[in-house]
């Protein structure tokens, strides 16, 4: 009976997490169209950038508002560079752009960082663990890294759903010619979006650092992952992220415990079975 | 960048190639070239360079000779990536022509050159690859290893936890060759121990998320822990372990702490490890080695950096014993299969499949440093199931 609620907490933990990563790869696959195998980088970026800004402000929370920023200046650069002359292009030149970025970032990770791996440490005040059941604990960490994930995917939703920029957002997704008809400025929409997105992986891979550790290919299961859970929830709906994280998440947890020969086919297989039942993903338009 | 590097090695060589290439025969008055196939990028790049650094150290030392031939190096990247192991091994033997092999780290790459070294014959030297059978049904008369059997690890492992009374152990390693290998090992001497395994937990390679193995282990309250990861999933399982605060002893082969020491910190505290080598190993020859490593390159010699250092010793011998003459393959091998000397991690001679008899050293990781506790287990040799050569 333990076992099945820790491995609850540890599906919901995992699940809040990967949502980040995969709510940024599903804004950019379903507003902008572009296929971005880079994603996975961003977050081992984020992770790496963690170490550095950790090491000099102390505390992995300081370090974010430090990399929240940068992150989202650095998709903006990016978009502008380079993946703007991706729209209208089709899925093959998308994918070799976006996999020339993850050979660049993985050397610069390697010249930069090196290739052993590095710890970050949790802020003190999060770095103890609570007694779970007589015998094992759960870090704190863990815990309070659901709860901004809650959070942050709560605010994510208010704004999609609620504002003006959200409105834009849905509408240059839905119809983009529509919305330059109206006269709005969709290229902008799309870089702010890109940089969005950027933004949400590199976020991931900070809050994850602390538990994760910074090492080399840290983002590749995370860009994965991302794709399973746009493809079961749909390309572009932040809610069927969220639901699909949810899924991933618990199927993993509960797999590894329950049927571990299969463990590693466990979320394939879901994604396989929400295929078949709807084509679109839970949430995508059909 | 990769190839960049690739290129760049491939130059150096094609230039040695280019003025000495007319030399059809093996003659003695050309630099001796050594082909070594490590990896200098990706996530074993550390490794290939401490192997390369005391491949250097040591001819150096010697003046830039082996057997009174000068050397050089032919460097290649092998990227840690089998399916380009069969051309590279090609290349060095018979487009550089070289005159010995020596590599690499990466397990799969390993076995696709032993494959093509045993058919050429080139007297090859392996200075990690762990595989068991590298020195078991691939064994062959030209081929060496100076580091490890994966086995022989887990063997040595178990074997000192049964001496530190323990019964009930769970293992914990990634579902791949060298985690199955470093298990059974393990599990064949536990058992011969009158040990009892509780259950064998398996992780996808390279899946990093432990949480459910630890509910795991805690559900089933073993005395002992035995787990085997390396690189960055080591240092996450270090730390994840720590915070569940389990209270269970956790063991492992040393690679599980093995260039993650100072990273895990106060969450390493504890851990006893298994290896061949412990930086503090208190011989001369490990004392002149630590300096001379130090005074060069400015950091301690790790595991990898001995068995490279191992791997220029016993080609030494072989050479010398045939006046750096490499035609004389025959010679030449049967001297390195009956080498026998002191190594830095103590005496060092090689069992009939060519495979290291070494020592095992009990290590404790403390205060981020691997502390040298005793002796585990002395001349450990692999089993040799599968060689013809016994």
């Amino acid at each position: 009976m333990s076992l099945i609620f820790i491995q609850l907490l540890n599906g919901l933990q995992s699940g809040l997490l990967i949502f980040l990563a995969a709510s940024g790869l599903t804004l950019v696959f379903g507003i902008l169209g572009v296929i971005n195998l880079s994603h996975g980088s961003f977050y081992m970026l984020g992770a790496y950038l963690a170490l550095t800004l950790t090491g000099i402000f102390g505390d992995v929370f300081l370090a974010l508002a430090f990399g929240i920023p940068l992150a989202f200046l650095c998709g903006f650069l990016i978009e502008f560079l380079f993946i703007r002359h991706l729209y209208n292009r089709d899925h093959l030149q998308q994918v070799l752009l976006t996999f020339a970025l993850i050979l660049i970032f993985n050397e610069f990770q390697q010249v930069v960082w090196g290739s052993y791996p590095h710890a970050i440490p949790a802020p003190s005040y999060l770095a103890d663990s609570v007694r779970l059941t007589e015998g094992l604990s759960y870090p704190v960490y863990r815990l309070a890294l659901m709860a901004i994930c809650l959070a942050l995917a709560l605010a994510m939703g208010l704004v999609i759903q609620k504002t003006r920029v959200g409105r834009l957002i849905r509408a240059a997704e839905s119809n983009r010619e529509m919305v330059e008809v109206l006269g709005f400025d969709s290229r902008m929409i799309f870089r702010l979006v890109f940089a969005a997105g950027t933004a949400l992986a590199v976020t991931a891979g900070m809050l994850a650092a602390p538990i994760e550790s910074a090492y080399p290919g840290v983002g590749d299961r995370v860009l994965i992952l991302s794709f399973v859970i746009v493809v079961i929830g749909g390309i572009g709906s932040i809610r069927g992220a969220f639901i699909g994280s949810l899924l991933i998440g618990l199927a993993d947890a509960f797999g590894k415990v329950f049927m571990p020969q299969f463990s590693s086919v466990m979320i394939y297989a879901l994604m396989a079975l929400v295929l078949v039942m709807r084509p679109t993903g839970l949430f995508g338009r059909t | 960048m990769i190839s960049r590097r690739h290129l760049l090695s491939m130059g150096v060589s094609a230039g040695a190639a280019s003025a000495f290439g007319s030399c059809a025969s093996y003659a003695q008055s050309g630099p001796l070239k050594i082909g070594v196939l490590l990896p200098f990028s990706g996530t074993y790049a550390p490794l290939g360079e401490a192997i390369t650094r005391s491949l250097e150290l040591y001819t150096n030392s010697h003046g830039g000779k082996l057997a009174g031939r000068s050397v050089s190096f032919i460097k290649v990247d092998d990227e840690s990536a089998p399916p380009k192991a069969t051309e590279l091994t090609t290349k060095l033997i018979k487009g550089e022509k070289a005159d010995i092999l020596i590599g690499t780290v990466h397990s799969g790459v390993a076995m696709a050159m032993v494959k093509i070294a045993r058919e050429d014959g080139i007297p090859t030297i392996v200075p990690n690859a762990g595989a068991d059978i590298i020195t078991r049904a691939m064994c062959a008369e030209n081929v060496f290893r100076t580091s490890f059997a994966n086995s022989q690890i887990g063997r040595a492992t178990g074997d000192s936890m049964i001496k530190a009374g323990l019964r009930k152990a769970v293992t914990v390693s990634w579902k791949y060759a060298a985690g199955e290998e470093m298990v059974g090992g393990f599990k064949k001497a536990f058992a011969a121990g009158q040990g009892e395994i509780l259950k064998d937990i398996t992780i996808p390679f390279p899946d990093v998320e432990f949480q459910s193995a630890l509910a795991e282990i805690a559900s089933l309250k073993p005395d002992c822990v035995y787990v085997f990861f390396s690189g960055g999933g080591a240092l996450k399982f270090i730390k994840d372990y720590a915070a569940a605060k389990l209270g269970i002893p956790l063991w492992g082969p040393g690679f599980l702490t093995d260039g993650v020491e100072a990273e895990a910190g106060a969450a390493g505290d504890g851990i006893k490890t298994v290896l061949h080598y412990v930086g503090d190993l208190d011989n001369p020859e490990n004392r002149n080695f630590v300096d001379a490593f130090q005074q060069a390159y400015k950091i301690p010699p790790d595991v990898f950096a001995v068995q490279g250092w191992d791997a220029a010793q016993l080609l030494d011998i072989g050479l010398k014993a045939v006046d750096g003459d490499v035609a004389k393959r025959t010679q030449l091998n049967a001297a390195m299969a009956a080498a026998s000397f002191n190594s830095p991690r103590g005496p060092f001679k090689l069992s009939s499949s060519h495979n290291p008899v070494q020592n095992f050293y009990l290590r404790e990781l403390k205060g981020g440093k691997n502390n040298y506790l005793g002796l585990a287990a002395a001349a450990i040799a692999d089993d040799t199931v599968g060689c013809k050569l016994v």
